[in-house]
């Protein structure tokens, strides 16, 4: 996983709330069985709309995706994951997230930033004066900062740690194989097997 | 820890701790994870390029479902559906995975599969990469869904890194009028809490009304529960679970099953334990209900109108609600049962169990699918679809006019074959009315399955009672 430390990019305001996985990437494009290639999926239901924000030169190349609450809600697909991240994002402010997305984000280093409402409508509003307005997602100071303004954003000790590291957690986990197996030793045998019954 | 009072989601945490404590997030032991085509390759992809196995085949069981066709067993047109199916079929023979293809006695929709066979029991934690794993709660066992990386984890670790979640209970008192479903319930509970109102908590679902219902109306409940963004769903195990549990395949037996069944009656939630939170619903007065909008929140019910945004106080949902409007094509004012529909689907992990086929026939019994309408009637599983067709259902379904058709996931997600066509309305039994969730441009209704088939004969929105 690519480390994530400070970023300093431009953004994109998408003015939604709710904005489900299946909006994010349609189920049709979830039948690729590689890890890259959902960009041409992103939000395909409004790709075809000039006026959508990804449409619009000052936003086509932004890295920091700035929208509505829930975003993320629904499937579990981390396909919407890997489309943001093919599409170029490296950060989503929202107020709030979808706990699957959330998590999907965190594993595969796509930062999910937790801003007020206040923050995300101040960023909308800024990005609209000035689309090139740099924004910088700051992981190592858990802050966000904009022209004259900034933010502090909630990330729990070890998720801000793996992220900075870039770490793999089936790796970290590993490091806990002695008490997985111990565990495994008193699990009762009344418990179901898959094995044909 | 065990003597202070804790809630059901509180002693099944506690339960699979493998290591809590320190830095780290609880390290949590999975006893069970189901495995379909869509979210599993890119996981099978990471253990080969690390050179791992999976570490407990024994606990793992693979299905196809989200991307099989419904029509036929055998031909799969779309070459990049039938690649993905292939994959899921090498990645298990080659890492040991027990599989059920298409076309295979116990084929069918992952989360109707894990609890025919019995493997979906109480006390444990089930995964699986799909978000309706939330269905499985329904026996008193912790089950959510998980992103590809995570089931990547759980396949090399049998465990998952979690942080512990805020609990909630959803007591829903007194009886359930008559021709008030489980579906009806949930998507009010829904359209009450609204689609973030359960972010961050685990549900239990409890009282009366929960207590009554049966092992298939408890699945539907606690499948939604991802659709208010609760983690989890659950209801506490009982003399209903014990009863549908007993004689399946993978369930206990003998002393093992009397052993079981003793632990199984020591997970009720403690009478002092305290929750994080509660919402409180009167059963008296639920009525079957319609979503009108494009997400499972937006719903009244179906003796209502289709609500006028500027009802809306908060500027985010009057947003929400004025765009979802324009998505659907209906007008404010408009009577629910004068909105005509086009397509109506019976099926999904929701409502696709052979007590919502048999609640689906019996108003379909002795009538007609209106005109211009098309319904399909879709199994959960090759088992519900061989049961249904034990008890006749199937013959009611096609004297009636409606598709008849094979186990999968079909037109819940417009990921196989069988989509809404751009502008078509349904009346629809599964779980999600997103844009394009059922196809790009289709508007979907989510209802029960008794509405859905009232509706069908109707032509329009409809109860059962409705029909004359």
């Amino acid at each position: 996983m690519e480390k994530f430390t400070v970023h300093t990019g431009t953004a994109a305001p998408l003015r939604r709330s709710n904005v489900d996985t299946d909006q994010i990437i349609p189920a049709e494009y979830l039948k690729r069985v590689s890890r890259t290639g959902f960009a041409d999926g992103l939000f395909k239901a409004w790709r075809d709309d000039p006026t959508f924000v990804l449409n619009q030169p000052a936003h086509a190349t932004a890295t920091i995706l700035v929208t509505g609450t829930e975003f993320g809600v629904g499937s579990s697909r981390e396909h919407a994951v890997w489309a943001l991240q093919d599409q170029g994002f490296r950060a989503i402010v929202a107020p709030r997230f979808g706990d699957i997305f959330r998590g999907n984000a965190l594993k595969g280093g796509l930062l999910p930033v937790e801003l007020p409402s206040e923050a995300v409508e101040w960023l909308w509003d800024a990005l609209d004066a000035d689309p090139a307005l740099a924004v910088t997602v700051d992981l190592e100071a858990r802050e966000v900062r904009a022209g004259e303004r900034s933010w502090s954003f909630p990330l729990d000790d070890f998720s801000r740690w793996r992220l900075l590291e870039g770490l793999d957690d089936i790796g970290l986990t590993l490091r806990h194989e002695a008490d997985i197996t111990a565990f495994e030793g008193a699990r009762p045998s009344r418990l179901p097997r898959t094995q044909a019954a | 820890m065990s003597d202070q009072p804790r809630t059901l989601a509180e002693k099944l945490w506690d339960a699979h701790l493998v290591r809590a404590g320190g830095d780290e997030p609880d390290l949590l032991y999975i006893d069970l994870h189901l495995v379909h085509e869509v979210t599993s390759p890119q996981a099978f992809d990471g253990l080969r390029a690390a050179g791992r196995p999976v570490r407990r085949t024994d606990l793992t069981i693979a299905t196809e479902d989200h991307n099989t066709p419904t029509d036929n067993l055998f031909s799969i047109v779309d070459p990049v559906s039938q690649t993905q199916l292939e994959t899921l079929r090498k990645n298990c023979a080659e890492f040991g995975v027990r599989l059920h293809p298409l076309g295979d006695d116990e084929q069918g929709v992952v989360h109707v599969v894990g609890p025919q066979l019995g493997l979906t029991q109480p006390g444990m934690t089930v995964v699986c990469g799909d978000s309706h794993t939330s269905t499985h709660g329904a026996f008193g066992a912790l089950a959510f869904g998980i992103g590809t990386s995570e089931v990547e984890h759980v396949l090399a670790t049998q465990t998952l890194t979690q942080r512990p979640p805020k609990t909630m209970a959803v007591t829903v008192d007194g009886v359930l009028p008559e021709g008030v479903s489980a579906k009806d319930l949930i998507l009010a509970v829904i359209a009450k809490a609204g689609t973030g109102g359960g972010i961050g908590h685990v549900v239990e679902y409890r009282g009366e009304a929960i207590r009554a219902l049966s092992m298939e109306g408890r699945m539907t409940v606690c499948n939604m529960s991802i659709e208010w963004g609760a983690k989890a769903g659950l209801i506490a195990p009982d003399e209903t679970t014990f009863a549908y549990l007993e004689g399946r395949p993978h369930a206990p037996k003998g002393e093992a099953w009397d052993e079981a069944v003793a632990y199984w009656r020591t997970l009720p939630t403690d009478e002092d334990a305290v929750f994080d939170a509660e919402i409180v619903i009167d059963a008296a007065e639920l009525t079957p209900f319609v979503t009108w909008g494009t997400n499972p929140g937006q719903g009244v019910p179906l003796g209502a109108v289709v609500p006028d945004p500027s009802v809306y106080t908060d500027p985010v949902q009057r947003g929400a609600a004025e765009r979802a409007l324009e998505y659907m094509a209906l007008t404010p004012g408009t009577a629910m049962r004068d909105v005509d529909v086009d397509v109506v689907f019976v099926g999904s992990c929701t409502n696709g169990r052979i007590e919502d086929l048999r609640n689906a026939a019996e108003v379909l019994r002795g009538r007609k699918v209106a005109d211009g309408v098309t319904m399909m009637v879709v199994p959960g599983s090759a088992r519900v679809r061989a049961q249904a067709e034990s008890e006749g259902l199937h013959e009611i379904f096609r004297e009636a006019g409606a598709d008849w058709r094979f186990a999968g996931c079909s037109m819940c997600l417009g990921m196989n074959p069988d989509k809404l066509a751009p502008g078509a309305r349904s009346a629809s039994t599964s779980n999600r009315n997103f844009e394009g969730r059922q196809g790009p441009g289709g508007r979907t209704h989510l209802v029960s399955p008794q509405v859905a088939a009232a509706t069908a004969v109707a032509g329009h929105f409809a109860a059962p009672a409705d029909l004359v």
